[in-house]
């Protein structure tokens, strides 16, 4: 059995597409719409962070349940936005929603997996976990896409 | 004859009647002073603008001037009445300050030129930007006031000529929840109701909608079937105590943003009593499992403590709903200008869908408008959606369309969902956006937060033209502005909030050299040169009679089917309802009756929406949702508000209208009995609150939020308590400063609003923010002027009744 590995995982890249939300919220403040939406949506990851430590008890594991990003990690990012990002506000939209489809789409992978692991293991409680979460990944992941979507034209035409 | 002080009594005599039996006429009237009905020279066929009801009536003309109103005996929408912004409003058009000349900024002023000036430096403009950037330079923002005709015109030179994406109506702020919801559920645009449903109902429930003050016709109708035999009962959703509260068997106050909460408990307790049709459930619609699953974990004591309302009270309301006979829902900004809007007005929708009560007389949901032409906009795409409820996601649509423009498909920007108004002013703000065309709309007061929006009109690199009848506060912000006639100088239709067509006929010229809308943007066109895909002009009319012939063969066989009406028709009728074809020749009173909806994936507008998100779902994911062209029941989650009251800010502050202002007081504060009845802004606080703080009537209160500040006189009311109230109608026109507060305190209720929308119909949020309040100086003992009549009621008795005088008698007769 290597639900462990799964579950860790899922807890560390739920965390992080947390954290990618409220940068992203932090960073369009001017852009209302992304601004409360990415809030929200960092809400259901924090609410899997929570679930998924609770879940990995069962698996010998011992993760956080109320995922906190570091005071280093949180330095780092502010330098690389100092040196990297002169972009236009728009052309910044972009590479962010780009940035975080791929990471919820990592997300919505594991969860997949998961899933099945669940399924195939019989592990009813794990499989409810899923399909209670996994849904609102893919939310996440269509709001990006549709967000860029919307914002690409505007962006790369003027 | 009886007269009647009509800003004293708002909604006049009762002429009480039973259920199923018709509503007895009243025919109301007001001329001008010393005038009286045969000294009028000719009555000309319109319909009323200052709200959305679309009460039919005629026009007084005497020696070339407007002189007065009647209301038409035999119009089906109001049997002759009409409501105090009818009967005085009209005034408006005679003022001495209307725009006469064009107007063009010289060394920073606004100076008068000529129409050929004017509109040169506005096609110049458009044309430099086209040729250096594209159409993603230009944007159009419209409003709920003009007319079908120009609407459609707008729409095909925004669309099919200078090919932007960027068109919306300030309908964004006031309709966008309607649509969006009706597309959510119906799969398409398109009220399912009509006001006859008032008629026949047993229970209406009114979702934060005062229609005492927002369509005083229509709660005319309901107080005559109150005073009759039979009445039904009233359920209000309202956090305000007001005339329809007043009048209910429940009203719930609900905490500001708790209206999903709200309804997701109602739903609850139809679904755990099992007051569902089962059978219509089966047949006619998807989605009941999810709404099944998602209510379940949500029982009315949950919903209660949430909403802060009693439970019994909240039971009570479901039990009234859950066992109607004949239910009507209507629902306005209390739930479209909140948080979670579509998700709200959605689930009404739902309560109908599971009770199977739609199509059948006293059967219907209100998805209301607030604007007299609202619904025109929607129709028209005027509001940035395709004509003729045409879906931009499907190819074949396009194609459609685009047969009907005579252009190639790949003209008509259709690559992503229409910017809507506020994306518009993000996009300006950032300057991508260089050319914004406003008409007959006043941003710089009616959007949220104002300090941002001043900003973001006034810079230099945006080109801001301005159309309308006054000098507005937007248009003292404008690089162009273009006089407009309005109504009775102009001829056109229109359609109200429950698909009534009027037509509004021209009674008199416009003053000085003002233009009707539709001929300027005739005009811009031409000098645009705007082409079909063969050479020839695009837009192929020059009247507004041609124009409506264009828009019924668009129309034709689209659901909002236009095609068996005329200009002839309409004439001397009561008002007909769309769609009207060869197959319903008398129009359709209700949508839906036969359980089949325009929802089949090939036809539908709209694929949907995630109703937190706000992300379009695609074809594939609609077509697997909704195979067979079903109503689709759509669950939400409650989801707290983004901003709520805390330490700095403790009251929750809501905005909203009085009943004798429209919008930014353009025309109402032109009528001087309109003008006297609510002079000036007042801010609404509950006893215990005022109590609690020291305050008492007519004391002068600053109002602040994170935004801004402004300055009223407080009116202790019988609202909720932690809540305040601001009406949204005051702004800085008739004030020295002119465009905004200038160095003086703020009266603007928009100076404090948030920037957030419901991100799936991007109306703005302006009912729910985290406001503080203080004392800038206590009272002499003088009341605050808020009206007595309405919302605004005081509780002190003490204070002296709103009355019109003298010059506020309208006629009343009885038939």
């Amino acid at each position: 059995m290597k639900l462990d590995l799964v579950i860790r995982e899922l807890h560390r890249s739920e965390g992080e597409l947390a954290h990618l939300l409220l940068r992203m919220s932090e960073r369009h403040k001017g852009d209302h719409e992304t601004y409360h939406v990415a809030r929200d949506l960092a809400g259901w990851c924090h609410d899997h962070v929570r679930e998924l430590a609770e879940a990995g008890k069962e698996h010998g594991l011992d993760l956080d349940p109320s995922h906190d990003v570091s005071v280093a990690e949180r330095l780092r990012e502010k330098a690389a936005e100092r040196l990297g990002r002169r972009s236009e506000p728009g052309l910044l939209l972009l590479a962010d929603l780009r940035q975080l489809y791929l990471a919820a789409s990592e997300v919505s992978l594991d969860w997949e997996m998961l899933a099945q692991a669940a399924q195939a293991a019989k592990q009813r409680d794990l499989l409810a976990l899923t399909q209670r979460c996994h849904p609102q990944t893919l939310r996440q992941l269509r709001w990006a896409n549709a967000r860029l979507k919307e914002s690409a034209p505007q962006a790369l035409l003027s | 004859m009886p007269y009647v002080d009509r800003i004293a009594e708002p909604w006049g005599t009762r002429t009480p009647y039973g259920p199923g039996e018709p509503w007895p006429v009243r025919v109301d009237s007001f001329l001008e002073s010393g005038l009286r009905a045969q000294d009028v020279e000719r009555w000309v066929q319109s319909a009323t603008i200052l709200h959305s009801n679309g009460d039919g009536l005629d026009i007084a003309v005497k020696d070339g001037r407007v002189v007065g109103v009647r209301g038409r005996a035999q119009d089906r929408v109001n049997h002759g009445r009409l409501g105090p912004k009818d009967l005085y409003g009209w005034q408006a058009a005679n003022a001495p300050d209307r725009l006469v000349r064009p107007l063009v900024r010289e060394n920073g002023r606004l100076v008068e030129t000529d129409w050929d000036t004017a509109m040169e430096r506005v096609a110049g403009r458009a044309r430099r930007l086209l040729d250096e950037q594209g159409p993603s330079a230009i944007g159009f923002y419209t409003t709920g006031q003009l007319f079908l005709e120009e609407y459609y015109t707008l729409a095909l030179i925004a669309h099919g000529g200078v090919g932007t994406n960027h068109l919306d109506g300030n309908t964004r702020l006031c309709t966008a929840t309607a649509a969006a919801a009706l597309k959510e559920s119906f799969g398409c645009d398109g009220q399912p109701g009509s006001y006859t449903d008032v008629d026949h109902a047993d229970v209406i429930a009114l979702y934060g909608h005062n229609v005492a003050e927002t369509q005083t016709v229509l709660w005319s109708r309901i107080l005559d079937r109150l005073a009759g035999p039979n009445p039904p009962a009233l359920v209000c959703v309202d956090p305000r105590e007001t005339p329809v509260s007043r009048a209910a068997a429940v009203h719930l106050a609900n905490r500001p943003g708790t209206n999903v909460a709200l309804m997701n408990g109602l739903l609850h307790e139809i679904l755990a009593n099992g007051w569902i049709d089962e059978r219509y459930v089966r047949d006619h619609v998807v989605g009941f499992e999810e709404l099944e699953k998602r209510v379940r974990d949500f029982p009315v004591e949950k919903a209660a403590r949430i909403c802060d309302v009693p439970v019994d009270a909240l039971r009570e309301a479901a039990r009234l709903i859950g066992t109607a006979r004949r239910l009507l829902s209507t629902v306005l900004q209390g739930f479209y200008q909140a948080h979670q809007a579509t998700a709200a007005a959605v689930q009404v929708n739902n309560v109908h869908l599971v009770r199977g009560m739609l199509g059948r007389p006293g059967c219907g949901v209100l998805q209301m408008n607030g604007q007299p032409t609202a619904q025109n906009t929607r129709e028209c795409g005027a509001d940035g959606d395709l004509p003729g409820f045409r879906n931009w996601s499907n190819d074949a649509h396009v194609r459609d369309l685009a047969r009907v423009w005579n252009v190639d498909p790949m003209d008509i920007p259709h690559y992503a969902p229409p910017t809507h108004a506020m994306q518009m002013l993000r996009y300006a703000e950032e300057g991508s956006i260089r050319f914004l065309y406003v008409t007959g709309t006043n941003p710089a007061v009616s959007l949220p937060e104002l300090v941002r929006i001043r900003s973001i009109l006034g810079q230099e690199r945006l080109f801001l033209v301005v159309q309308d009848i006054f000098l507005t506060e937007t248009a003292q912000l404008a690089d162009v502005v273009l006089p407009a006639a309005t109504w009775a100088e102009k001829t056109g239709t229109f359609t109200n909030a429950d698909r009534t067509v009027h037509l509004s006929e021209k009674a008199v010229e416009p003053p000085g050299e003002a233009r009707p809308d539709l001929d300027i943007f005739l005009d811009f066109a031409r000098r645009l040169d705007l082409r079909d895909k063969d050479g020839a002009p695009l837009v192929k009319w020059g009247d507004a009679e041609g124009a409506f012939e264009a828009w019924k063969e668009c129309s034709r066989g689209r659901p909002c089917d236009y095609s068996g009406l005329s200009y002839a028709r309409l004439r001397g009728s009561g008002g007909v309802q769309w769609p009207c074809d060869d197959e319903h020749p008398d129009g359709t009173e209700r949508l839906y009756a036969d359980g089949r909806f325009w929802s089949d994936p090939g036809h539908c507008e709209d694929y949907g929406r995630d109703l937190v998100t706000g992300a379009p779902l695609s074809d594939i994911e609609y077509k697997a949702l909704n195979p067979d062209g079903k109503a689709i029941i759509k669950a939400a989650e409650y989801v707290p508000p983004h901003e709520e009251p805390d330490g700095d800010f403790p009251f929750w502050l809501t905005t909203g209208r009085t009943i004798y202002h429209f919008h930014t007081r353009t025309k109402t504060a032109r009528a001087p009995q309109l003008q006297r009845a609510a002079p000036e802004p007042w801010v609404e606080m509950s006893p215990a609150d005022a109590a609690r703080l020291g305050f008492t009537e007519g004391d002068l209160l600053e109002v602040a939020t994170a935004r801004g500040a402004v300055r009223a006189r407080l009116r202790v009311t019988s609202m909720r308590d932690g809540v305040i109230f601001l009406p949204f109608h005051y702004g800085y026109w008739d004030r020295p400063d002119g465009a905004g507060p200038g160095e003086s305190p703020g009266r603007a209720a928009n100076e404090l609003t948030i920037t957030q929308w419901d991100p799936a119909s991007k109306q703005p949020v302006f009912k729910t923010a985290a406001a503080r309040v203080s004392l800038v100086t206590a009272s002499s003992g003088a009341p605050s002027q808020a009206p007595t009549t309405a919302a605004s009621r005081p509780v002190s008795a003490d204070v002296p009744a709103t009355a019109g005088g003298a010059d506020a008698q309208a006629e009343e007769v009885m038939r």
